[in-house]
């Protein structure tokens, strides 16, 4: 790798011992990949950059543990405020509903510590998997170093921002120093699609588009798909569960759908002017092996939980299931979890859905969800989403069952307490 | 019998031998891997219930999540993480794990290693020199044993 004197300067310890091990792992990092050099990032979005739970394994003070497990460095030295305009996205604990988590005091004060670490160094506590529903809103362009595969695909593929999936260690890295691999999908010509997918149903609602999405993230794996053939122009909700399904099922961090996502008006551009390697069908049969793919852990239709909000929840994703339940309650033995981000919630109770959920027995939460802060109800062995991806990872992570299906299905389901869902 | 060699990209780490574990799908890290254990956890893996501790990992591609990385990381401190990583696809997850895992690892390989070497074979890994030997096949040990 070829470094500027700027970032040499700081390798060799000119702006101080930690930005010189961020540089380090930067470098390492980068020759595996077989990058050629850095690039200037001023939007840095890092998980668990330094949280309580690392304490357990690393022990030390809270600037040790940060170099140990956030930059693979020996450490012993202090580390500064973060250079890049950085921010922390979901985490371990709601800060004020923690106690709805089963979160011990001990453990709750520890994670307070490490956030207010985070917030002490400059990092802004977003607490979210979507920072761009909250005033992170990349403009196209504009090189990112992002963690959270969901949100990745979103500000690649709708908003044209430029990101690779970044990791813990990276992400932290680029906070210190402002820089990132350049690498992948920082390049223009790596973010042209070689896979065309041909939807031949019609993909109208949330769960539509999560189960497009979860099956095109499966056939394209590492690449770029383009989509055609779809009948709407969807919302940032379903292009929300479109891209977190794909970032599940497959590792894509980048799609085009011609005339509406950023870098594409038509199927040609997505394409960069080449054929695709690579053409597929998305018809009835593959809509019901995706749905039957993410319903395969469940048997059981007595239902402990119904978690929305995966990725977090929008305004008006928390209006539609106040409506949905209108005046109905949740069964007993039923929890109803809404997962948004904290600036959300505060518009959400300023309009009064958080009361509303309240009084059908439903809860609203922000800062984390079940599978990042590996939490459900007490006794919990039956959970129902409208998320492609938390129906993936939920019963992998937490040993339960899971039931996927639409919005609508999935509150029908916290009032009747049995999930009824079917592919309709 | 020599089984063969491959020649690839090294990406440092040294050398080891070790006991192949193989996969022709795709591997995620978070919510695919158990940091504590080194289990593989993903429903409806073909490798789910295996332990990626002290193996020679062989897998197509890493996918999933952005915490690939940090469960790698876990993984080490916890002692339950893999002896080396030999892969096909290079993305971003795969080369940070590869980093902070601290083990030999190798890609860009002139056969598919996902294929030419299986589950239980014994092979030697060359991070610095991007050559894996297969010292003895799986059967082999059976028969030998």
């Amino acid at each position: 790798m070829r470094l500027t004197d700027d970032e040499q300067r700081m390798r060799d310890g000119g702006d101080g011992p930690a930005v010189a091990a961020a540089m380090d792992l930067l470098v390492r990092y980068g020759e595996v990949l077989g990058a050629e050099r850095l690039i200037d990032t001023d939007n840095v979005c890092g998980a668990n950059i330094f949280n309580a739970r690392q304490s357990e394994l690393g022990g030390g003070a809270p600037d040790q543990v940060f170099a140990e497990i956030s930059l693979d460095s020996p450490g012993g030295f202090e580390i500064p405020s973060v250079r890049a305009h950085s921010c922390q996205l979901i985490g371990p604990m709601d800060t004020e509903r923690w106690e709805l988590q089963g979160v011990p005091p001990a453990a709750r004060d520890a994670i307070m510590d490490s956030e207010s670490y985070s917030g002490r160094h400059g990092i802004n506590l977003l607490n979210t998997c979507t920072p761009y529903q909250v005033g992170n809103v990349p403009v196209r362009g504009e090189h990112c170093a992002w963690m959270e595969s969901s949100a990745v695909i979103y500000i690649n593929s709708v908003l044209g921002a430029m990101t690779n999936v970044e990791g813990r260690e990276s992400a932290a890295a680029a906070m210190l120093t402002g820089k990132i691999p350049d690498w992948g999908y920082h390049l223009p010509e790596n973010r042209h699609a070689t896979v065309h997918v041909e939807v031949t149903v019609d993909v109208t609602s949330n769960r539509d588009w999560g189960l497009l999405g979860y099956a095109a993230g499966k056939v394209a794996g590492e690449t770029v798909p383009v989509l055609t053939g779809l009948s709407e122009t969807p919302n940032l909700a379903k292009l929300k569960h479109f891209g977190a399904a794909a970032a599940t099922s497959g590792g894509v961090e980048m799609y085009h759908i011609p005339g509406v996502t950023a870098e594409a008006q038509t199927l040609e551009q997505a394409l960069g002017g080449r054929r695709p390697a690579v053409t597929v069908t998305y018809g009835p049969a593959e809509r019901a092996a995706a749905y039957a793919r993410l319903n395969t852990t469940a048997t059981d239709s007595d239902v402990d939980l119904v978690m929305i909000g995966c990725p977090h929840a929008s305004l008006d994703q928390i209006r539609d299931v106040c409506d949905l339940l209108a005046d109905r309650k949740v069964a007993p033995g039923t929890e109803l979890w809404v997962f948004t981000p904290r600036a959300i919630r505060l518009v959400a109770e300023r309009s009064g859905y958080g009361d509303r959920l309240r009084a059908a027995g439903g809860q609203l939460m922000s800062d984390t969800c079940p599978a990042i802060g590996r939490f459900v109800p007490g006794g919990t062995r039956v959970i129902v989403t409208d998320s492609a991806k938390q129906a993936h990872y939920l019963p992998a992570i937490m040993g339960v069952q899971g039931w996927f299906g639409d919005t609508r299905e999935c509150v029908d389901a916290a009032v009747t307490g049995r999930w009824q869902g079917e592919l309709s | 019998m020599t089984s063969g060699q491959l020649h690839g990209r090294g990406l440092g780490g040294g050398t080891c031998e070790g006991e192949a574990l193989v996969t022709t799908e795709a591997v995620a890290g978070w919510g695919g891997i158990d940091q504590r254990t080194g289990t593989i956890i993903e429903s409806g893996h073909e490798l789910e219930g295996q332990s990626i501790a002290g193996k020679v990992l062989v897998f197509p591609a890493a996918k999933g999540s952005s915490g690939w990385s940090g469960v790698l990381h876990m993984t080490r401190l916890e002692g339950r993480g893999p002896k080396a990583m030999v892969f096909n696809v290079m993305n971003t997850k795969v080369a940070l794990a590869v980093v902070v895992a601290h083990v030999p690892a190798v890609t860009g390989l002139d056969q598919d290693p996902t294929t030419v070497i299986r589950t239980g074979d014994l092979v030697r890994v060359d991070g610095d020199r991007g050559v894996i030997e297969i010292l003895k096949r799986k059967e082999e040990h059976a028969s030998g044993a």
